[in-house]
């Protein structure tokens, strides 16, 4: 009996992998969006670059990181993109629930919220890993100051590796709630901007959140957007360490399952009151 | 075998009249009308058994559609699918069934086809014996040889319909809804979907309940026609049922004397729909 509760157990996690291969090999098929990306990664890099440079020599004293852990952010920043903008959510999703083929996923033998989680995940990835590459490869080869450097030792890589997928973890559970949020709307358009616009704040994708005058910071640092790319950015420059790291990694865990389990919640509950229009 | 019991289900619709005035008054206050979909249906389909669900347009054939294959909740009554209640446990249930709508699409867009229906091996949990001999099978019966490595974005509408009927059917659901297969599908496309649709019936005793308004689906596949108006069953019998039904009303003057048995199917059924006024 025991057996057949781990076979199915088997069956059923081989399900998501097989939407999550899917979501990757379609994702990576789109080679002229990923050049294209590519490009404006670079200019908005070297862009960054220049004008953090600019502040440092202004006045090193008032600048809140090591200025190459301020390049490493940058570029990891740049490489990563895919992996944590939020403003790039999974289209496909809207158009299910706008044009109601939310109805097929709905006769499938799966969970709906396990599935767009293994979707969602795949799709950050296969952008990210075309992305990545030539963007971390010119940034380890560009001259002084602007060099990105290797992490410290082969410890602080492993971390920043974990962090990095608990990131994806984080971004992907937020944005599912932000689907399952429109399930209960007619257009799901205004709380998107709304959403996405305070989270590129909050995660510092604009701005670092060192940068953040106190007492601000404190509090964007308890928030679950501190989970998205800043924990992983700055541990691979030592940037975060010690308790302070520890602690940062703790709550990333923390709103990890919590949206996780509220998604989940949610989503039982939007199951129940789908109503699938015409034809 | 299949049983609906008083089954009730409506829908509740914002409404407002034309004009600027009147939508910024619908911002404060929203007149909500609830729609009857359903109200008190009953049937019971047996084992093997082809149905045709006939009604005009918001008559409520697609929402029991979705009910019997667990994808809405209705808001009273009791319905068994094989001693299953369909939402009740969706998971399980959707497993046992197969749905095709003809209005929207369960294939991956941008993979060929037969990428979608691995997916749908894992998803059902296929083994791949068992995939092997369907795919062949559904193949041989609905020529897909050619359409299998095209991408679904680059088949024609009847192309497409074949492979959305085999995709339904790859796990061997012994109950098979078929909501419009036929819509916009030209005269070859149609014929070689009802063959398939008959002889699947026939090879594999697969219960099967079609939705259309294309009477000559009805004519060519069921025995038996279930005919709803306005949330309501009104008859359910053969095809010569509804003659008979038709020949009671001779005032009506589309009716000519004597000579019903010259009408085409469409024309007694429109009789039929303008004598119960559900048209």
């Amino acid at each position: 009996m025991k057996k057949q509760s781990t076979i199915q157990r088997e069956f059923s996690l081989r399900k998501y992998f097989s939407f999550f291969r899917l979501r990757f090999n379609m994702g990576i098929q789109y080679r002229t969006a990923a050049a294209a990306g590519m490009v404006t990664q670079f200019v908005w890099g070297f862009m960054e670059c220049f004008v953090y440079k600019a502040f440092y020599d202004s006045n090193p004293a008032a600048f809140p990181m090591e200025f190459s852990s301020m390049m490493a952010y940058i570029w990891l920043q740049q490489a990563f993109l895919m992996f944590f903008a939020t403003w790039m959510m999974d289209n496909e999703i809207f158009d299910l629930i706008i044009n109601g083929n939310i109805a097929y996923e709905l006769c499938r033998p799966v969970s709906i919220y396990n599935m767009w989680f293994a979707k969602n995940a795949a799709n950050r990835l296969s952008k990210a890993v075309l992305r990545c590459f030539p963007i971390l490869i010119t940034a380890l080869l560009l001259p002084e100051p602007f060099r990105m450097p290797l992490p410290k030792d082969i410890g602080t890589a492993i971390l920043f590796v974990g962090t990095m997928a608990l990131g994806l973890g984080v971004t992907v559970a937020f944005c599912i709630l932000v689907y399952i949020l429109s399930f209960f709307m007619v257009s799901s358009q205004g709380i998107r901007i709304l959403l996405t616009s305070l989270v590129d704040f909050f995660c510092g994708s604009i701005v670092p959140i060192p940068f953040l005058p106190e007492p601000l910071r404190t509090v964007v640092e308890l928030l679950p957007f501190a989970g998205m790319q800043n924990v992983p950015l700055r541990i691979y420059s030592s940037d975060l360490a010690g308790t302070e790291m520890t602690r940062a990694v703790g709550l990333q865990l923390f709103w990890f399952v919590l949206m996780v389990g509220l998604g989940k919640w949610l989503c039982r509950i939007a199951e129940r009151r789908v109503v699938v229009q015409g034809g | 075998m299949i049983t609906m019991e008083h089954v009730c289900k409506s829908y509740r619709v914002a409404k407002r009249n034309a004009g600027m005035k009147e939508a910024c008054k619908a911002l404060f206050h929203r007149q909500v009308e609830s729609i009857h979909a359903l109200s008190d249906v009953s049937f019971t389909i047996g084992d093997g058994e082809m149905v045709g669900y006939i009604g005009p347009n918001r008559a409520g054939k697609s929402s029991t559609i979705k009910i019997l294959s667990g994808i809405l909740t209705p808001d009273s009554g009791s319905c068994y699918v094989d001693g299953r209640i369909p939402w009740k446990n969706r998971i399980e249930h959707v497993r046992q069934i197969g749905v095709v709508f003809g209005q929207r699409s369960q294939l991956w867009w941008d993979v060929p086809v037969i990428d979608s229906f691995a997916l749908l091996k894992d998803i059902y949990s296929i083994s791949t014996p068992q995939y092997e001999h369907n795919l062949e099978e559904l193949t041989d019966l609905l020529h897909l040889q050619e359409l299998l490595k095209t991408p679904t974005r680059q088949l024609s509408l009847g192309q497409r319909m074949r492979c959305e009927i085999a995709a339904s059917l790859l796990h061997q659901p012994n109950i098979l809804f078929l909501d419009e297969p036929t819509i916009g599908l030209d005269a070859v496309s149609k014929l070689a979907v009802r063959d398939f649709i008959l002889r699947l019936n026939q090879e594999h005793k697969t219960t099967v309940i079609l939705t259309t308004h294309d009477m000559q689906d009805i004519e060519a596949l069921t025995q038996r026609v279930i005919l709803i108006g306005k949330g309501r069953v009104l008859l359910d019998g053969t095809l010569a049922d509804m003659r008979k039904k038709v020949s009671l009303y001779k005032s009506d003057s589309n009716i000519r004397e004597g000579n019903i048995n010259d009408l085409s199917l469409d024309e007694i059924i429109a009789c039929l729909y303008r004598q119960m006024h559900i048209a």
